[in-house]
């Protein structure tokens, strides 16, 4: 069913393969893994949003501006927070532009406007309004003031009435609440917004729609099961060398390794915080400036709050990093 | 291909998977828009087609390799030409040659050289070569009895034990740091990482060799059956291992914040707060501009108060160690939890829980400092009631919610029921958490019937998914 609308809208396809998904990712700097190039391929052929999950810093906003940067599309992004509602996330009237227009129409057939104040700029801008409208009766007014004109865009709809190709990344979508998901339904199913007043606005095209989530909460079954589910953890080794090697300029294969072998490390240890990508990137930077080739333990430790920001983890990472340099064996404690 | 997908699909709904009729349509779909020589790629596709959460996601690998196993069988017959030879060229090693017709024919020095190989195998890093050392070693040492009724737990136990798999880890580290020359603590550190990491996919891939063996003997669906575990929110908390409670941990911490929102969120639907302005104006303009429908902004949620009394008795000690997590989860997301735990005493633990960051210290205080054993450490709820009462009843307050985790076994001593009858008519509300299964509550020492009558709500709370429907519960 959402399938024969995909084909209906009939976009043109993105990528010709999987393989050519990553390889164009990687011209621009996004070192996908073969999970994420395929699920990109699949949002792109079946028309279906793709929910990223995963601890924060990974790369789900990031892929998101990637593909939009590869498909050459605009994006769009709708920044989700507690309390998110309708008039933020789809569509708004433009309540002091209609206010006018009834003024408008009022001035010429009844006297509404003087049960309204209003300024001299009002009035101006009124007078304007009024003049293309004229004398029409309130039936003319009511429908005039639910028209285009007013209508504010928000990110979906915009995403919606796009012409020209769109990626809609809905970031952090496990911020809204249960109630406020249900706006997105309609959106990521049919691609379709109804407005009660105007009617159902249509897709022209699909666009590429990415929903990212950092797990705080479990999303509602309606919403999941419109998705393709993409889980994004942090990279592994290898990968992740790879990421400093596109992401940081002049390092050495041997420093990267190094780095994304201590951050592996660093991410077993029992943490509040563990360190992102972000931060490797930024940790692998600062060793770049600092001018350090090999990582010992000195270095390591002058540079790790980079790597952690909590004072506790700074201190449980080094403690569990350095500790037989750091303090007296169990020995040496037992003789005392 | 169909046929196998739903097969697949009606494999994750035993399982406890939940996946909708739309989803395997989608799979179904998806699987014909890519091509399928690379197995890999059909995991990925089936992976977000049909699994949406990352807790399902090691269940579904399990049942995903046992299902699609066949095709692991071609990859692997392919590798195994090719890797035959590569440990030969590597090492000189000419034992290794017909890795097909090894088995119980081959020699003394055939046995003694396999964890030479695997050793040459995991220094270099040589992945193929490993995986068709990991194809001998199960062949000869797992002992595979065919038609046994297995999961094959204990065929991986006994070929690790016989590869001397410790040892062996052991070995490869000395070697690591002989060959990276590792100066201090630090470069040692990281290669012992580096080390543990080469043995546990040494460990994935025996693991994925026997289970490829048992899918070859037994079919599919027999292998399918043995192999199901409980997800991560049908571990009964009560019989949960050390790595189930790791597990359940990463998953309860969603959960806890639902039950934040949960509890703030009642609050946001009570009186009304000042006039919204903007929205009134917006909803006038369908009545023409004239405000009929005023609206309000919601009042900013006062924040919630939380008593959190948990029992730590031994006859709830791995329901304890559970509820001590969710304590201290509870307590590192609100800033207003106060923690109790009581067996015949009770003490507060607020400032152990608060003062650190490390769920196991914190525990460890909580076990050492707090004062909980008033005559004889055996659960007395009564006494511990009555002296909650007494030193903390005051502080119990309209905005209070108060929860209590035990499993109300008394031994027989008088139940204080009268102390929760007071607290219910001073504080907002007040839920009971059991862990044991309803059937059992009454029986025995059990007085937790007294105790009902004066809760808000009695839950039976024996895994995550349980909690969760105490959660739930608390939206209505």
């Amino acid at each position: 069913m959402n399938h024969g609308l995909g084909v209906e809208l009939s976009s043109p396809e993105r990528f010709d393969s999987v393989s050519s998904v990553a390889s164009r990712l990687e011209e621009v700097a996004y070192l996908s893994d073969e999970a994420i190039s395929t699920v990109v391929f699949l949002a792109d052929r079946l028309g279906k949003p793709v929910l990223v999950e995963g601890p924060a810093g990974t790369g789900k906003t990031e892929l998101a501006k990637s593909v939009a940067e590869i498909t050459s599309s605009r994006l769009i992004r709708l920044q989700c927070y507690e309390g998110l509602d309708e008039s933020k996330a789809l569509y708004e009237w433009n309540y002091r532009k209609q206010l006018l227009r009834i003024q408008a129409g009022g001035t010429a057939s009844r006297d509404l406007s003087h049960n309204m104040g209003s300024s001299d700029d009002e009035r101006g801008a009124a007078k304007q309004v009024s003049s293309s409208a004229g004398n029409d009766g309130w039936q003319q007014v009511s429908e005039d003031i639910f028209s285009e004109e007013f209508l504010l865009e928000r990110p979906l709809l915009a995403a919606i009435r796009s012409r020209e190709p769109v990626v809609l990344l809905i970031d952090e979508v496990d911020r809204v609440e249960m109630e406020a998901e249900a706006l997105l339904l309609e959106v990521l199913s049919d691609y379709q917004v109804s407005i009660p007043e105007m009617g159902t606005v249509s897709a022209s095209q699909v666009p590429l729609v990415f929903l990212t989530s950092n797990n705080t909460r479990e999303l509602s079954e309606a919403l999941v099961r419109r998705c393709l589910y993409l889980h994004m953890d942090y990279p592994d080794v290898e990968r992740e060398r790879r990421i400093i090697r596109a992401r940081v300029p002049g390092i050495s294969e041997r420093l990267a390794d190094q780095v994304a072998r201590i951050v592996r490390l660093v991410r077993t240890i029992d943490l509040k915080k563990q360190p992102s990508v972000a931060e490797t990137l930024d940790w692998a930077r600062t060793l770049v400036l600092l001018g350090i080739e090999t990582v010992g333990p000195d270095e390591a430790r002058s540079t790790l709050q980079v790597l952690c920001k909590h004072a506790s983890d700074i201190e449980r990472a080094s403690k569990d990093l350095f500790s037989s340099d750091l303090m007296p064996g169990p020995e040496e404690l037992g003789s005392r | 291909m169909l046929d196998v997908i739903s097969g697949f699909v009606a494999e994750l709904r035993e399982v406890g998977i939940p996946v909708s009729v739309v989803e395997s349509l989608d799979a179904a779909e998806a699987v014909m828009e890519v091509s399928l020589d690379d197995r890999k790629v059909l995991k990925h596709v089936l992976g977000a087609t049909l699994v949406k959460s990352s807790a399902h996601r090691k269940a579904f690998e399990t049942a995903f390799d046992i299902y699609f196993s066949q095709r692991g069988e071609l990859a692997a017959g392919e590798s195994d030409v090719d890797s035959g030879t590569s440990p030969d060229e590597d090492s000189g090693e000419t034992a290794l040659e017909p890795p097909d017709s090894s088995g119980a024919l081959a020699g003394q020095d055939y046995v003694t050289s396999l964890p030479d190989a695997l050793l040459s195998a995991l220094v270099d890093w040589d992945y193929a070569a490993l995986a068709a050392l990991a194809r001998q070693a199960v062949k000869r040492y797992a002992g595979i009895v065919s038609g046994r009724p297995v999961a094959g737990s204990h065929y991986l136990f006994r070929t690790l034990r016989h590869v001397d798999f410790d040892g062996l880890g052991q070995r490869l580290e000395q070697e690591l740091i002989q060959r990276g020359e590792a100066h201090d603590s630090f470069a040692e550190r990281l290669v012992v990482d580096e080390a543990a990491q080469r043995m546990e996919a040494f460990r994935k891939q025996v693991e994925a060799e026997i289970r490829r063996l048992l899918v070859a003997d037994r079919g599919v669906r027999a292998v399918a059956k043995t192999a199901r575990r409980p997800l991560p929110e049908d571990i009964d908390f009560m019989h949960a291992t050390r790595e189930e409670l790791v597990a359940m941990r990463v998953a309860l911490k969603p959960l806890t914040h639902k039950l934040a929102a949960r509890i703030s969120w009642k609050r946001r639907h009570g009186p009304r707060g000042p006039l919204d302005f903007r929205d009134t104006i917006r909803h006038s303009l369908s009545t023409g501009g004239v405000p009929v429908d005023p609206v309000f902004r919601y009042p900013r949620p006062a924040k919630p108060e939380i008593f959190m009394l948990a029992d730590v008795s031994g006859s709830v000690a791995s329901f304890s160690r559970f509820t001590l997590q969710l304590v201290y989860a509870m307590s590192s997301q609100f800033s207003r939890v106060r923690s109790f735990v009581f067996i015949d005493g009770i003490d507060e633990v607020t400032h152990l829980l608060a003062g650190t960051d490390d769920i196991a210290s914190a525990l460890a205080r909580v076990n050492a400092e707090a004062d909980v054993i008033w005559l004889d450490g055996h659960s007395d709820y009564g006494h511990a009631f009555e002296s909650f009462w007494e030193r903390f009843g005051r502080q119990v307050s309209q905005r209070t919610s108060m929860i209590i985790l035990g499993d109300a076994r008394n031994n027989y001593h008088a139940s204080g029921s009268w102390v929760l009858e007071e607290a219910h008519r001073h504080a907002k509300r007040l839920y009971w958490l059991n862990p044991e299964p309803r059937a059992y509550w009454g029986s025995g020492d059990s007085i937790i019937e007294e105790y009902v009558p004066h809760c808000d709500g009695a839950f039976e709370c024996r895994n995550l998914r349980h909690l969760e429907r105490f959660v739930k519960a608390l939206e209505r």
